[in-house]
């Protein structure tokens, strides 16, 4: 499902065997020790659009791993060692790709991310460790996210442009126009990623993204793109939209826009590398609608519970990949085993860690610690 | 001597040629008007925005995020309310992100009333400021503060809002900004933009030096020995006023502008109240759960057995909006005679 919605034509698809931009492989990823690659050419039957097996597999491994991290959170949650889950289990092959191709990076000449509470799967494909999330997740001094101050999922990182993660939905997408107007004075070819779901559309901010990224003559490069998971919190999405599709949208303001298959890794990826060539190219802003699932609800103000009947991205793509031969049931197994591994070490390891201080409350509020209790005046 | 609105003006150049500010923004901020009340006319880096507040504060904290200087306006804080989500944020990342982003951000705007604006061009914005941590909040009363105020915002680490009275973009201090030309048609010549035949006027900016009004350091206008009247902004000038009609009657008032409503100069008010023993707080911001109420809350904590007579806050009134005809808008801020009577009221009271 690849719906173009602008008039104008998108970049070629990628032709089949052709060479694809190596996307850097996780660090200590499990596929280097347990899977094994098929010698065998990849049956016609399956469209894998010309991406590597390298690149195949290496998108499997961290669909999996941000699949068993978000469930060792849940489990986390659920064991009362945290007080509330947020995430994104199903939007492994919207995330992992993303994360992939982006330009990993600190400064202007790198890609900056404005990334929502369902990005998991975009901060382990960045090389996040499990560790990061667990640590976030029990609010413990040494998350490095926020410091044991905020939710699951609310991450920043600003040695790779991860710009901090928003409760209040979709006020990313403006503030992604203002680091976008820098890179593009700073004249790199860098570009800001913004990331939402489909129910935070209706916000006003929404809005502003599409106003400030696409004014004639001064457009900015945005990646703008919607998880479009059908629901917002419990509401479906026919309750809240009376377009048919949001990418449509964009139509309204010049902005090149298309929907996508977001279960589909090798659809996403291809997507976003010829979106992003585009942004990049002509420093024009681009929008994706991408259609995902949401597997284990909202949060856990909803349960977080596994909704069964919904497809999963990672077991199709896994069976996908054993069914071409590319990968083996036993070395996907191997795979799922060691992220479930390196979960409970990880929640071992950050249960033995400390909460932040009490006294620390009054940290930060200025920049250098200047004193902002009034009481000390 | 210069206008608040040239002083401003001056301390935005001097900004952008010397601080790294690389953007002035907001509505109608650049060419061609430069700024409803004039304060960015000439500016290199100014320019015009969409008709969007929320988008104008999302962009600086996004500029400000990749570590870029900017100065955004609202164009008047009666619409800076529906930003309040925004603002608040800007005011949370630095703690919520454990020290790790900062938002090296201005955001100015005309605030109050006193140039009868009606409903929608009379809001303060300070009590509702002071709720916002994370933020400093300045008030200058007069240019030369104008100055030294902006400059001290521009090259502060955290997100600033600074507060400019509508009815004092007028006004004229006493004091030379440094490197102001003395002569005040010299400088208008050289920074205003000429109301006819403008195009292609470019602003000549005198040699201007740095010049800092720390954030969080008052200053005493009027010195007194009686009572103790603190207050910021438009309300400046009307204390003093009060204040010096008053010394003819022997009533001593001590003036404080506090220049900075965060952090405070609370020294410097307690060491005054210790002084006289009698304080009003004055402002013009709604009286209920006004930043005034705070001040007082701590003087009866701090200062109570100094205290000769009770704390009082004199204030806006609690009103939905401030009304267009000058009855209403003299009846709904403070005024004159209502400062005159509160200070008689206090020094006459005895314990």
């Amino acid at each position: 499902m690849s719906k173009k919605t602008t008039v104008k034509p998108a970049a070629k698809k990628a032709p089949k065997n052709a060479p694809v931009a190596k996307a850097k492989a996780p660090a200590k990823a499990a596929t280097k020790s347990a899977a094994k690659t098929s010698k065998k050419a990849t049956p016609k039957k399956f469209d894998f659009g010309g991406l590597s097996e390298e690149l195949l597999l290496s998108m499997h491994d961290l669909m999996v791993k941000s699949r068993v991290l978000e469930e060792r959170v849940i489990k986390i949650y659920k064991a009362g060692e945290g007080y509330f889950w947020i995430g994104g289990p199903g939007e492994e092959a919207f995330g992992v790709p993303l994360g992939l191709l982006a330009r990993k990076g600190k400064g202007l000449e790198y890609d900056w991310f404005h990334l929502h509470y369902r990005c998991t799967p975009t901060m382990v494909a960045l090389g996040m460790p499990m560790i990061e999330a667990v640590r976030l997740m029990m609010n413990r001094a040494t998350d490095p996210s926020t410091g044991g101050r905020n939710f699951a999922g609310h991450y920043c990182f600003p040695q790779w442009n991860v710009a901090p993660v928003t409760s209040p939905i979709e006020v990313q997408y403006p503030i992604a126009c203002g680091t976008a107007h820098a890179q593009k004075r700073a004249g790199h070819k860098s570009i800001s990623i913004v990331t939402g779901g489909d129910a935070g559309t209706a916000e006003g901010e929404f809005a502003t993204c599409l106003v400030w990224s696409s004014r004639k003559g001064q457009e900015l490069p945005v990646l703008i793109t919607v998880q479009n998971n059908g629901f917002g919190i419990s509401t479906p999405y026919e309750g809240q939209h009376g377009e048919t599709y949001i990418a449509d949208r964009a139509k309204a303001f010049n902005i090149r826009s298309r929907v996508i298959d977001g279960t589909n890794p090798v659809e996403t990826y291809i997507a976003l590398q010829e979106e992003m060539d585009y942004i990049r190219k002509t420093g024009k802003p681009s929008f994706l609608e991408v259609k995902t699932t949401r597997l284990y609800g909202h949060s856990s103000a909803d349960g977080a519970n596994r909704k069964t009947d919904l497809f999963d991205p990672v077991y199709k793509f896994q069976e996908k990949l054993i069914a071409a031969g590319i990968l083996t049931e036993k070395a996907a197994q191997k795979i799922w085993e060691i992220y479930e591994e390196e979960g409970i070490k990880a929640q071992e390891q950050a249960r033995g860690e400390a909460g932040p201080a009490a006294e620390t409350v009054w940290d930060h509020v200025f920049v250098n610690n200047e004193n902002a209790d009034w009481r000390k005046f | 001597m210069a206008s608040v609105a040239q002083a401003i003006r001056m301390a935005l150049h001097y900004g952008e040629k010397h601080m790294g500010v690389k953007d002035i923004f907001g509505q109608d901020v650049g060419a061609p008007l430069g700024g409803v009340f004039t304060a960015t006319q000439g500016l290199k880096t100014a320019w015009n925005t969409p008709l969007d507040e929320r988008g104008i504060i999302s962009m600086a904290m996004g500029i400000a995020m990749t570590g870029d200087k900017c100065v955004a306006e609202i164009q008047f804080a009666d619409y800076i309310f529906n930003t309040i989500d925004l603002l608040k944020i800007a005011g949370n990342t630095l703690w919520c992100t454990n020290g790790q982003v900062q938002l090296p951000m201005v955001v100015m705007t005309p605030v109050g009333a006193g140039i009868f604006g009606s409903v929608y061009h009379s809001h303060s914005f300070d009590a509702w400021a002071s709720r916002l941590p994370g933020w400093k909040i300045v008030m200058p009363s007069n240019p030369l503060d104008a100055y030294g105020l902006m400059l001290a915002a521009i090259e502060d680490p955290n997100p600033v809002l600074y507060l400019k009275s509508k009815a004092l973009m007028r006004h004229k201090g006493d004091e030379l900004i440094p490197g102001e030309p003395e002569d005040e048609k010299t400088l208008k010549s050289m920074i205003d933009k000429p109301v006819q035949n403008s195009q292609g006027w470019k602003a000549k900016w005198p040699e201007l030096e740095k010049y800092i009004v720390p954030i969080g350091k008052g200053k005493i206008t009027h010195e007194g020995e009686h009572i103790t009247v603190v207050t910021y902004s438009r309300m400046v000038h009307l204390c003093d006023e009060v204040a010096k009609k008053l010394a003819d009657e022997g009533i001593s008032v001590e003036v404080i502008d506090l220049r900075s409503i965060y952090p405070y100069d609370w020294q410097m008010i307690k060491s005054s109240i210790e002084k006289t023993g009698r304080v009003l707080f004055v402002n013009e911001d709604t009286e209920v759960t006004n930043f005034g109420e705070h001040l007082a809350y701590r003087t009866t904590q701090e200062c109570f057995y100094s205290l000769m007579a009770r704390p009082r806050v004199l204030a806006g009134k609690n009103l939905p909006g401030i009304g267009l005809h000058p009855n209403l808008e003299k009846n709904s801020v403070p005024q004159h005679h209502d400062i005159e009577t509160a200070i008689r009221e206090i020094v006459a009271e005895v314990p």
